[in-house]
């Protein structure tokens, strides 16, 4: 990989956030606020419940107050700064209380066993159901209208939030193979807890903070608003009501407080956006956004390779981080006869699957075909249009893929995904499809048609799976077949079956099969022909026979070598000496 | 050869999933031994519990029965500050080198951790890091880079490194081998080889591939459903097995040997 690319991915997220401009304004302008909250007594003379009968409702600079009085005659300016730190501290006390509440919780019960997690899991259960801001008003004599005393309240209350959301990130990470792993080195649980698990942890729990501090802060202030707590302590919230009962005659009042609010809460939520994506998006967007280029091959080529399907000269390329279009498919050449079965072989990132999905017509969208030409059966696929393509796909192409049981849909029942497909390829009646289905079930060799018609896909094994894939793929009687590995998650004594199933129906049906797969096994297996391709690019062609036999490219050549056969067999006898082993490792 | 590992009459039980679930038993009374220095080969189909085996001689599943026995000694419910110190003895390599490593921690930090933990001040981790890179054959320079920026095969390199760390006797490798390309999987293979012949550790290796099997043990213990139904010489297992499901399993792995394979195939159809 280049230098620039493995820079911009290591990147840390602090400069990330310095390089967007929303996180710098909500930020600079919080620092602002805690700076202006801080500085307080350099800034004015004025008690926030200085009164002044003289300056009531006093405009702005009179009686030198720089925002003027309120109807108490008390310093607006004043009062404001002082409202800041109410709200700093109110921020400061909610949070730590919620994070340290919630997040050792969540680490201890997402970590350690199911009666641990059940304890703590009841608890918070509890805590949730508890009407918030009812309970802080009810709580009022309990904590003598103190509104550091209501904030201890509220942090607990917020814990469950930073429970639920730490106690869900460590499960997800306990079961990753590095803390199995780490367990096996010997690592004391706390330390697993803090080098494995807290990372994770560390920043979604980060973006909640910014969340936290901006409801504490408007708890607090709706609190004041309410006129709960003591009345002499500054807050937005009190000046808000204050200003509103003098709306009509003094409308500036209501506007100074509800602005300073504004500002502090929507600073918090932009900075927690922010964050969000700095910590999380972490994935650099193209900085030239390629349009998928409409290529349309001439039509007046002549086919140089005849055969069912023709690919010729074929290039997909994908756009990089930084634009260009990186390609992983360049000029692939390759035909399949109709009745033949052609073996794709390559090792991951050779491109083979892709070259497999240009045909089927499902590249991803980001994917741009450069040049190059794909015939069924003498017409241009490329350049179809989606309605085309579908039509081309129910009939003439059918597609297995790797993954079975990833491909059906678990909610409804086998029967139901195979007679959808069958009438969406040819209309029928409901009760024809039904009966074509079971036939096709029967036909690929399920014992039970009618129970695995009606089973839903985990009721079946993947080998099953696999079967009802293979019926609904050949229910259109295709030409061709085009399979992505499609035994490749599944154990030898149903890839051998799956295989001869295989077999048995493109003899039936004499349609051409299109194989890809990285086992030359399975190549030996079944194809009559093999391309192997490297690097996008395909290196030999030839029959199977051939190929095993006398394989022309270095690159075949290789791949044959790697393969583990008989000759394979380990013949030294163990190391049994004990001296070895001390001098060599310790 | 002294026996290092003896597992006997082991049976492993997973709580069933949901209200009332009946418990379900993966292992059914499960008997291997591995010698010093030896690779013993499970070899066995998806769901047969052939990965509980070494994650119960790993501690990483508690057995409902049965013992496990590490130099003689019981360690079938070690308590975790056993565990702990039986990690210098016994280590693991899992199968997917990308979940394997903690994508935050840079390759160095990911191999002295452990040394770090038993108590090797940093120098001498640094020193023993630096000797395990050479040993697996990656670059020296690795250690300051993150997993990310490897391929899978070189993933899979600092696994068995981490894994060779505290120099253990058993190492654990569970389908070390599966996500590998087959060019990169011949050479890990020939690693995890040469590595025994140097330093004498025995591995338990686990794989679902007679291939792969045939190709590092010395014996061979084929399990199916939870029981193991044969256990021998590599060589006998695997070419001339006397179980039925072994001979199932043997004529089922197709081979890149077209003649050959049609033969296979008739013989398979045959059984």
């Amino acid at each position: 990989m280049s230098p620039s690319s493995t820079e911009a991915r290591r990147r840390s997220p602090l400069r990330r956030l310095l390089a967007d401009p929303q996180a710098v304004l909500s930020a600079s302008l919080l620092v602002l606020v805690v700076l202006l909250g801080l500085l307080t007594p350099l800034l004015t003379d004025h008690g926030p419940n200085q009164v002044n009968l003289d300056a009531i409702n006093a405009g702005v600079g009179e009686h030198g107050y720089l925002l003027g009085g309120d109807k108490s005659g008390r310093d607006i300016f004043a009062r404001l700064l002082h409202s800041i730190d109410t709200s700093v501290v109110s921020a400061l006390i909610g949070t730590s209380i919620a994070l340290a509440i919630g997040i050792t919780s969540g680490l201890v019960g997402g970590y350690f066993g199911r009666r641990t997690r059940a304890v703590t899991e009841w608890v918070f259960n509890l805590v949730m159901t508890f009407p918030g801001l009812l309970l802080l008003i009810i709580l009022m004599p309990v904590t003598k209208g103190d509104y550091k005393a209501t904030m201890v309240v509220f942090g607990v209350l917020l814990s469950p939030g930073i429970y639920r959301l730490v106690r869900n990130l460590v499960l997800g990470v306990k079961n990753e193979l590095y803390v199995d792993a780490a367990r096996v080195s010997g690592l004391p649980d706390r330390r697993i807890l803090r080098r494995h698990v807290f990372t994770v942890v560390r920043g979604p729990v980060i973006i909640a903070t910014a969340f936290l501090a901006g409801s504490s802060i408007a708890v607090q202030s709706g609190l004041a608003f309410l006129g709960v707590g003591s009345s002499t302590v500054p807050s937005f919230g009190a000046m808000i009501s204050e200003g509103f009962t003098n709306l009509y005659e003094e409308p500036q009042q209501f506007l100074w407080p509800s602005l300073a609010l504004g500002i502090i809460t929507a600073s918090l939520v932009l900075l927690g956006n922010a964050l969000r994506d700095a910590l999380e998006g972490g994935r650099p967007k193209p900085s030239r956004i390629v349009t998928a280029t409409s290529y349309r091959p001439s039509a007046t080529e002549v086919p140089s390779v005849a055969g069912l399907l023709t690919v010729e000269d074929l290039a997909i390329a994908y756009p990089t981080p930084t634009g260009e279009l990186k390609e992983v498919v360049s000029g692939v050449t390759l035909s399949v006869a109709a009745g033949e079965t052609l073996g794709l072989v390559g090792e991951s990132g050779s491109g083979k699957t892709q070259t497999a999905f240009a045909a089927l017509g499902v590249l991803p969208p980001e994917a741009v075909v450069t040049r190059g030409s794909i015939r069924l059966d003498g017409r241009e696929l490329l350049g179809l249009s989606e309605r085309e393509l579908r039509a081309v796909r129910g009939t003439s192409i059918a597609y297995v893929p790797q993954e079975p049981m990833s491909n059906l849909d678990p909610s409804c029942t086998v029967g139901a995904q195979l007679v959808e497909g069958v009438r969406a390829a040819t209309p029928m009646s409901g009760r024809e499809a039904r009966e074509r289905v079971l036939a096709l079930l029967a036909r690929v060799g399920i014992p039970d048609p009618e129970r695995t018609f009606r089973s839903y896909p985990h009721q079946i094994s993947g080998g099953m799976a696999q079967r009802v894939l293979i019926a609904g793929a050949v229910a259109g009687r295709p030409l061709l077949l085009i399979a992505d590995e499609p035994t490749t998650a599944l154990d030898v004594t149903v890839q051998a079956e799956i295989l001869d199933l295989l077999r048995d129906l493109q003899k039936d049906l004499n349609m051409a099969v299109l194989l890809v797969t990285h086992n030359f096994g399975v190549v030996a297996d079944i194809c009559g022909r093999v391309a192997v391709m490297r690097e996008g690019t395909v290196v030999e062609t030839g029959t199977t026979d051939d190929l095993f036999a006398a394989p022309r490219h270095p690159y075949t050549r290789k791949l044959l070598d790697s393969i583990l056969d008989e000759t394979a067999l380990r013949t030294d006898p163990p190391t049994a000496s004990a001296g070895a082993l001390e001098t060599e490792t310790r | 050869m002294t026996t290092l590992l003896e597992v006997s009459e082991l049976r492993v039980t997973y709580p069933g999933r949901g209200f009332r679930a009946r418990p379900h038993e993966v292992l059914h009374g499960v008997s291997l031994a591995v010698g010093q220095g030896e690779t013993l080969g499970v070899v066995g189909e998806s769901g047969s519990g052939k990965t509980t085996i070494g994650r119960s001689v790993l501690g990483l599943v508690p057995p409902s029965g049965g013992t496990v026995r590490f130099q003689g000694n019981d360690i079938t419910h070690a308590g975790r500050k056993e565990r702990r110190a039986l990690a210098r003895d016994i280590q693991v390599v899992f199968q997917d080198p990308y979940s394997s490593l903690n994508p935050a921690l840079t390759i160095g930090d990911i191999l002295s951790e452990p040394l770090v933990v038993q108590g090797a001040a940093a120098g001498e981790a640094r020193n023993r890091v630096a000797e395990l890179l050479d040993q697996v054959g990656l670059p020296k320079d690795a250690s300051q880079r993150l997993p990310r920026e490897f391929s899978g095969g070189q993933r899979q390199r600092v696994a068995i490194a981490r894994a060779l760390a505290p120099a253990p006797r058993l190492v654990v490798c569970d389908e070390p081998v599966s996500a590998l390309d087959l060019t990169t999987q011949a050479r890990v293979l020939d690693l995890l080889v040469d590595i025994q012949r140097r330093t004498g550790v025995a591995y338990l290796f686990i794989s679902h591939d007679l291939a792969v099997i045939r190709h590092v043990s010395h014996r061979v213990s084929v399990i199916h459903r939870g029981d193991i139904v044969e256990t021998g010489p590599a060589g006998e297992i695997t070419t001339a097995p006397e179980h039925p499901y072994t001979q199932r399993l043997l004529l089922a792995a197709p081979v890149a040997d077209p003649a050959e394979q049609r033969r296979r195939r008739s013989a398979r159809q045959r059984l």
